[in-house]
């Protein structure tokens, strides 16, 4: 799989991560893209790619706020997620 | 233009269950597999399933699957074909097994077997009283499944072609299928999969809706394929719905909220359902409140701007107990309606859920055509399983945790066709044709230079508001006739979407483009069925065909005991029969279908 050290992050490879297999997911991560891609830096932009690494259950609970991201450094991404 | 050939033994389309359950047995087979995905395996639609898979272990309580088969032939409302049916209760156990043998982390009984709970429609002894019969891990059974048959299949070396799109169905002059094309997302370029065999299992279309509990993956990409290829869809009529998805965005909101005394209401405030079903009123049956809230929405009294959905309304309860009975509820309201549901109620609607028709395959996952006078012709080279194909064991209604299963059975038994076919073949491959890939690349070209056309994301809403209003989860003549024109104006302007962004890498717009080509083949097929369907049966509710002493809820055995064959060429219709005779039993007899 890759990872966003050894590739670089474009908005369509970051939009198409942002398909999921949980409904849920698709929502709230368009949601978030429409209003915020465009703002993004481009460490926000790793830092989504890497959090998008995870899977579709374990990432709802992180983004439903129901579980907390074992990675301290993606913290203020997953803030953004949920506040969108 | 030259186009670069890949070469494998077999070729899937599409990694979740399905895909990867067949994609074992060719691997393992030691057969060069490819299995082409949109997205990474584990993100396939498969992690939705929460409830489990069906199986007659036995585990808590005796079970049987001849009991397993009756429950389904009665659940499919006898459309289901029962040779299908049977083959598929018999395997359950096998599946299972062998799913625990891979790694699956199932729920276990203190006795260290697997647990077992009850789950709706699955009877013991013949209807008699509710069993123990689905095989769970938590709620996370797809999740867990599909893990577990990804790592298995790491290890048997099937080779992924991830963010990958499959574009067309190769067929031959004899028309025997040899690949596919299809193109890889982060160059944008077209390849041929040159293969001895090709498995569709890409899953359901239920994006064909506006409001559906399907992901957005889930755009009928084989069901389109295999329509442009000339292969006829199978009962694309029948769609399960839940009545209760959030208006517009189509996440579900569990029943236990009416069961907790939320209301349903329509633009004028009023409690509808007190005049459907005066005794349960909110708490009627799944298809009796989706009919009371689609006849409010179609007499004008829906809610909102478009006047497309109804209320459920929860404010009158006391917040602690909604915290404490519904903790989920609040948050989906939040965050999925922008709605406070302890303080304003959550606008809802019938939303789609299931696709029960597909791609038509026998229970060897082969898929079948009419041809020489045999309905059902296998299409050399061509095979189906999951959500996308058609077997036929779910009929016109699946039950509660046989899509899992319909995946494990068809998934293998597609997969041992698969390489007992390949294995009789010569060494070398058929060739392919000289204009393998022109198709594609046409349509590829239609994109990057079409001018003054429609936009992807317009076209598509128009698409799914139509199939909602005319041909959702209770249909009425006119509605279905008025939806048949409408789509077919939608088809036009399909055929003239427009991309302004013309780039090649990761390009979302181009792909969202062709999933509409898919899409709208899927659409046409079930609202051209529906329309000519004029009984109700299973998922199939028409207002024009009630219940009677000689149609059983609608049914009309003596005219409409049969499956549809939708072709694309012309909007054709033809019908098959449905197989009523089991493999060893007896005919499990028609009859009114009644809980």
């Amino acid at each position: 799989m890759d990872s966003a050290n050894d590739q670089q992050v474009s908005p369509g490879r970051l939009l198409w991560h942002c398909r999921r297999g949980l409904l849920e997911l698709d929502l709230i991560l368009q949601r978030f893209i429409e209003h915020h891609l465009e703002s993004l830096t481009k460490d926000q932009r790793a830092e989504l790619f890497e959090l998008l690494h995870y899977d579709d259950i374990t990432l709802l609970a992180i983004v439903s706020g129901r579980e907390q991201c074992e990675e301290t450094r993606l913290k203020g991404m997953v803030d953004l997620l949920r506040a969108a | 233009m030259s186009v670069p050939i890949r070469k494998f033994d077999a070729v899937i389309v599409g990694a979740g269950g399905a895909g990867l359950r067949a994609a074992i047995q060719l691997s393992e087979a030691g057969l060069r597999t490819a299995v082409l995905s949109k997205v990474f395996p584990t993100r396939s639609h498969t992690v939705a399933a929460q409830g489990g898979v069906a199986a007659s272990l036995g585990n808590s309580e005796e079970d049987h699957w001849h009991w397993h088969m009756y429950d389904t032939v009665k659940g499919s409302d006898w459309l289901g074909d029962q040779d299908a049916i049977e083959f598929m209760c018999r395997k359950a156990n096998e599946v299972v097994i062998e799913l625990e043998h891979y790694g699956m982390p199932f729920d276990r009984l203190d006795s260290g077997k697997i647990y077992q709970r009850p789950f709706g429609g699955h009877m013991s002894n013949f209807g008699e009283k509710p069993v123990r019969r689905s095989c769970a891990a938590a709620d996370r059974t797809g999740h867990a499944m599909l893990h577990a048959m990804y790592q298995r299949n790491v290890q048997a070396n099937t080779q992924f072609f991830i963010e990958w799109m499959a574009l067309d169905l190769i067929r031959d002059d004899a028309g025997d299928v040899v690949g596919v094309t299809a193109m890889e997302m982060e160059s944008g370029e077209v390849y041929i999969f040159h293969a001895k065999a090709v498995l569709f299992a890409t899953g359901g279309a239920g994006r064909i809706y506006y409001s559906s509990t399907n992901a957005f993956i889930n755009t009928g990409d084989g069901v389109g394929m295999a329509a442009r290829a000339g292969i006829p869809l199978e009962d694309m009529e029948f769609w399960q719905f839940h009545p209760t998805g959030v208006a517009g965005a189509g996440v579900l909101i569990t029943e236990g909220v009416r069961g907790e005394g939320g209301i349903l209401r329509n633009s004028d405030g009023e409690r509808f359902m007190e005049r459907y079903a005066p005794n349960a009123k909110d708490l009627a049956s799944r298809d009796v409140v989706s009919r009371a809230m689609v006849t409010e929405i179609n007499e004008g009294r829906g809610c909102g701007p478009n006047k497309d959905h109804v209320m459920l309304d929860i404010t009158h309860l006391d917040p602690a107990t909604i915290m404490k009975r519904l903790p989920g509820i609040r948050e989906i309201g939040i965050q999925f309606a922008g709605v406070d549901a302890i303080k304003e109620p959550l606008p809802v609607v019938p939303t789609c859920h299931y696709q029960m028709g597909g791609i038509p395959t026998n229970y060897h996952g082969e898929v079948v055509m009419p041809k020489n006078g045999n309905p059902s012709e296998p299409v050399p080279g061509f095979y189906a399983a999951g959500e996308c194909a058609c077997a036929s064991v779910h009929g016109a209604n699946r039950l509660g945790t046989n899509s899992l299963l319909d995946l494990l059975v068809f998934g293998k038994s597609s997969g041992e066709s698969m390489v007992e076919f390949i294995k009789a073949q010569p060494v070398a491959h058929k060739p392919l044709p000289a204009n393998a890939a022109d198709y594609s690349l046409s349509r590829l070209n239609r994109l990057d230079t079409q001018t003054g056309g429609t936009a992807v994301g317009a076209t598509r809403l128009a698409m799914q508001r139509t199939m909602q209003a005319h041909c959702g989860v209770f249909r009425f003549k006119h509605m279905l006739e008025e939806g048949v024109s409408k789509i077919t104006e939608i088809e036009q302007q399909v055929a003239s979407t427009e991309i302004k962004d013309k780039s090649k890498v990761f390009n979302t717009a181009r792909l969202e483009a062709l999933e509409l080509d898919n899409l709208i083949e899927v659409a046409k097929a079930t609202i051209v069925s529906a329309n000519a369907r004029t009984e109700s049966r299973g998922a199939h509710v028409r207002d024009d065909a009630i219940d009677s002493p000689e149609f059983p809820d609608g049914r009309d055995d003596a005219n409409w005991l049969k499956h549809t064959l939708w072709y694309r060429d012309g909007n054709k219709l033809d019908y098959k029969p449905v197989n009523m005779t089991p493999l060893t039993v007896d005919t499990i007899a028609l009859k009114k279908r009644a809980y």
